[in-house]
């Protein structure tokens, strides 16, 4: 019984949190691009104030099923890291990942706008570079799970009790996901899609066609996304060590760091280019470990 | 032991009916004649299973002395045999009647004057052939009652064919009763002949419109499937001469305990499945059956026939786990799985499209038998079941969707929603239902994954997962056309589907989702129970807690787009254009070109030809698949001749 209330109080932490959370990450995200580019930058929490703003605003759409997709996004990705931090299965919260995007590609597409059916059509090439990497990593948990003679888990809450951090058997798995945390999170040189910074082929892409409340909508999706992926790359540091929680929090700040740095130091790339060199960084890295971990 | 007359009944009805169809030329009684029979046949199943359900549920074996029948099948072997090369001369393709001729003198040969088999049942029911009749059955039936539609608004639209329906009923008729035979028999032999009518329904079929382009891809069927049919008629004859048994629950009792005798014959009847279930390097002629009217692809080069192979490997299983055939089979179906999903991408005809996607799916299914642990069988059983049901209907309505705009290229359904809407949402739960989570489909496939992982099988967890991305790529990317606002909306289409069409439609959409729910159910009463007749203990991949939880989040995940769908209709928003660089004309699908002149928006979705083409993809992966298969083949034949 104990074991469900912690349960439900950490889904109840992820939706009330999470919004403020993953806000804050953009603002601060905001802040540290612009003195990289020796500019002063907004404050750290005008991501709230810009949301904030667009849900004052009429709201303008080329159809009217936009909403209607979108609050489907929003829900199931909401879902996704409502059952990620239940402790479920992980590949299931990535299935249900998948599903959100599809309906965010729908609503991008459904426009039948030219610009924002070129950011969906590159949207679902992103998809196709990073599910492998993601369906792996999920293995890869498993796997971690089995070391030792257990039976494997692909359990959430199995795999942050384990006695081991799984990053000691997945270092491969983890290099791989963070190279398509990149695509994930929308950071150059994978934003191909679209883009935070003005888009200069695409306009704004995919969100060409979200305005107003439709775009605040978009904007905290991404938060709740961002949060549970976060959650994900704690996830290969956190052990039944209660310090190993604090070292995941530096962990995963250090990857938010880097995916800022990489963003702001590189050129966007073509999507063929983004697409090969995913798959290679799969292949070769989470592959190898895979196999390494298989042969044990 | 129980009397079940409605086996023979089953496997008698259609064909007679068949023969009946064909002889009746006025096309309301034919018509009725056809709707009827279907029925009665989902009666037949009905009975079937109830009686089964009724019973205490453990194998039946019936039917011991059947001399009399024994001499109808070698008769009716030697009558196709005739009529392969009778067809085969007068197309001038002479060397293929060699592949009828050879195996057909080879299995009466060795039933004339080869030993006296053993006595054995020549009919086994036990679960996996309960649920094959249901979707034999169930599906079967339902197309049949949809071709008889189908055909009245194709021959509207495709003058230049000569009007055949009575042949062509009676071929999907004879080819019911040929797969009811199929998975209901025991006996070897009586499999031989059955298996040999499926293939030659389905090179008839093919052939129907009698096209230069028809008549070559039903050769090539031909000859596959009868290559197939050569192996399985001498791992038969072997068999036969070292065991002195014809009995196929013998053969796979004999190769799970690692017998030497059985290692050649499953080796050979495991090739004839993948010719079969058109696995690389043999997909090339499910790709050319697509010429075929749409009901034939939809019964026999999707959801029934091709399974067939699948059958037979999942009865192999026991024998297959472990050893050199099983791996040879799991690689070349994930491979398979593979490679077919990424020329799906490239495909803008929608029925090339769902053909390269069940020889993708068969890919998977082939590799769970391959694997042959419970556990991926339990993965493959509900793949095979929920892709018969989803391809089913995704058939049909691409074909009623082809009678109405007279194009099957994904390009020309942009909009369809808007245009015919009642083909499109159809359509629109079929493809979801092979991808998306909630659906069975996807559950199936990440049951398999894991399956595949606690087999310590490399291989196939990379052919999954790269194999799962691309899929999702050619699905998605149909299903955003779909709904589009079109270019075209203005334009009036007449929905040309008939009332029979969308019954078959809609049963099928309705049954899909029932088997989604009922999944639970399905496996601890059907899948269950399979598992510990063919491998003596149950190893479910997903505990029925997991189940419930499942169907408790397909609840949710319905539930979602539906009140958000109420709760948008209800937000009032100010349409506008979309944005066009300022260029727009004042019409949405329009813009402003250099010359001052309005000119068409046209929107198409990228196919990456030069990436993943068929072209370029196909001949580098039969050659690799077929050296594949070469090496294996040598090596088991080798392994059993030192």
């Amino acid at each position: 019984m104990n074991d469900i209330v912690i349960r439900i109080i950490f889904v109840a932490a992820y939706l009330i949190l999470a919004p403020f959370i993953g806000g804050l990450l953009e603002g601060i995200d905001r802040k540290i691009s612009a003195r990289m580019q020796r500019r002063v930058g907004p404050p750290v929490l005008q991501p709230f104030y810009d949301v904030g703003k667009l849900f004052k605003k009429q709201v303008i759409a080329v159809n009217k099923s936009q909403i209607f997709l979108l609050m489907s996004y929003f829900f199931l990705t909401i879902l996704t890291g409502a059952m990620f931090f239940y402790g479920t299965d992980i590949l299931l919260c990535f299935f249900v990942l998948s599903t959100a995007a599809t309906f965010l590609y729908f609503a991008a597409v459904m426009t039948s706008s030219p610009y924002s059916t070129f950011g969906a059509s590159r949207e679902l090439l992103q998809m196709v570079s990073y599910e492998p990497a993601v369906l792996l990593a999920c293995v890869g948990f498993y796997l971690a799970t089995e070391v030792g003679g257990h039976v494997g888990s692909f359990k959430v809450s199995d795999i942050a009790q384990a006695d081991y951090s799984a990053i000691m058997y997945l270092p491969g798995f983890f290099i791989a996901f963070v190279f398509i945390l990149t695509i994930k999170m929308r950071k150059s040189p994978f934003d191909t899609a679209t883009s935070h910074h003005p888009h200069q082929e695409l306009v704004k892409g995919l969100t060409t066609e979200f305005g107003a409340r439709n775009l605040a909508i978009y904007t905290i999706t991404e938060w709740y996304e961002n949060v549970f992926l976060m959650g994900v790359v704690g996830l290969f540091i956190i052990n039944n060590n209660p310090i190993s929680i604090a070292v995941a929090v530096v962990v995963l700040l250090l990857v938010y760091f880097l995916e800022i740095l990489i963003d702001n130091t590189s050129a966007r790339v073509k999507w063929m280019t983004m697409l090969k060199g995913s798959w290679y960084v799969t292949i070769i890295a989470a592959g190898l470990n895979l196999v390494i971990l298989m042969l044990l | 032991m129980p009397e079940m007359p409605v086996i023979p009944f089953l496997i008698c009805f259609p064909i007679v009916a068949g023969l009946l169809m064909f002889c009746i030329r006025d096309r309301k009684l034919a018509n009725a004649i056809s709707c009827i029979s279907a029925i009665v046949i989902m009666a037949g199943v009905g009975v079937l299973v109830a009686q089964w359900l009724m019973g205490d549920r453990e194998p039946i074996d019936l039917y011991v002395d059947t001399e009399l029948v024994d001499h109808i099948i070698l008769g009716a072997e030697i009558f196709l045999m005739g009529l392969v090369t009778f067809l085969c001369f007068k197309y001038k393709r002479y060397w293929i009647s060699l592949l009828s001729i050879g195996p057909t003198l080879l299995v009466a040969y060795a039933e004339l004057f080869g030993p006296k088999v053993e006595e054995a049942a020549h009919i086994h029911v036990d679960h996996m052939a309960i649920l094959m009749c249901l979707i034999v059955g169930v599906i079967g039936g339902l197309i049949a009652i949809y071709a008889g539609g189908y055909l009245i608004g194709y021959h509207e639209h495709h003058k230049e064919v000569e009007d055949r329906r009575h042949y062509f009923m009676m071929l999907l008729f004879i080819f019911l009763g040929a797969m009811f035979g199929f998975v209901l028999s025991d006996s070897l032999m009586w499999i031989e002949l059955f298996w040999e009518m499926t293939s030659i329904c389905s090179f008839m079929l093919i052939g129907y419109t009698r096209t230069e382009e028809a008549i070559r891809n039903s050769f090539r069927a031909l000859w596959m499937n009868l290559l197939g049919g050569t192996g399985l008629a001498i791992g038969i004859v072997y068999f036969v001469y070292q065991q002195e048994s014809a009995s196929l629950s013998n053969l796979v009792a004999l190769g799970a305990i690692g017998q030497t005798v059985a290692v050649l014959p499953v080796a050979l009847i495991a090739f004839a499945a993948l010719t079969k279930s058109a696995q690389m390097p043999f997909s090339t002629w499910l790709i050319g059956a697509m010429v075929a009217p749409t009901p034939s692809s939809a019964l026999l080069h999707s959801a029934t026939m091709v399974k067939a192979g699948i059958y037979v490997l999942f009865r192999l299983s026991p024998a297959m786990s472990g050893n050199l055939t099983g791996t040879m089979i799991a690689f070349i179906g994930g491979f398979t799985f593979l490679v077919a999903s990424f020329i799906a991408i490239a495909q803008s005809d929608g029925k090339k499209v769902l053909a390269y996607s069940t020889i993708s799916n068969l890919g998977l299914m082939v590799a769970c038998a391959g694997v042959g642990t419970p556990t991926t069988i339990w993965a493959g059983v509900f793949l095979m079941i929920f892709h018969a049901i989803s391809k089913s209907l995704l058939f049909q309505d691409v074909g009623a969707t082809e009678n109405a705009i007279h194009s099957r290229d994904i390009e020309d359904m942009h909009g369809l929603l808007f245009r015919l809407p009642k083909l499109a949402i159809f359509m629109f739960i079929g493809i979801a239902a092979m991808f998306l989570a909630p659906f069975g489909m996807l559950i199936s496939k990440w049951s398999a994954l894991r399956a595949c992982v606690d087999a310590k099988n490399i291989w196939l967890v990379v052919f999954i997962v790269f194999g799962s991305a691309t899929t999702s790529l050619y699905w998605t990317k149909w299903m955003g056309k779909i709904i589009s606002l079109s270019h075209k909306t203005g334009e009036k289409l007449k929905d040309m589907s008939t009332i029979r069409e969308n019954a078959s439609m809609g049963i099928h959409a309705v049954l899909m989702i029932v088997v989604c729910a009922l999944f639970p159910l399905v496996s601890n009463v059907f899948v269950g129970p399979m598992l510990v007749e063919t491998f003596g203990k149950e190893d479910q991949v997903l505990s029925t807690a997991v189940l419930v939880l499942l169907v408790a989040i397909i609840l949710f995940v319905f539930a979602v787009p539906a009140l958000s769908y109420v709760y948008g209709r209800s937000v009032k928003i100010n349409r506008k254009l979309s944005y066009m660089s300022g260029i727009n004309t004042g019409e949405d699908r329009e813009f402003t070109d250099s010359f001052g002149d309005s000119k068409q928006l046209w929107l198409s979705n990228m196919y990456l030809e030069d990436i993943v083409g068929q072209k370029k993809l196909l001949v580098p992966s039969q050659v690799f698949s077929l050296a594949v298969l070469l090496v294996m083949l040598s090596l088991i034949i080798g392994g059993v001749l030192s």
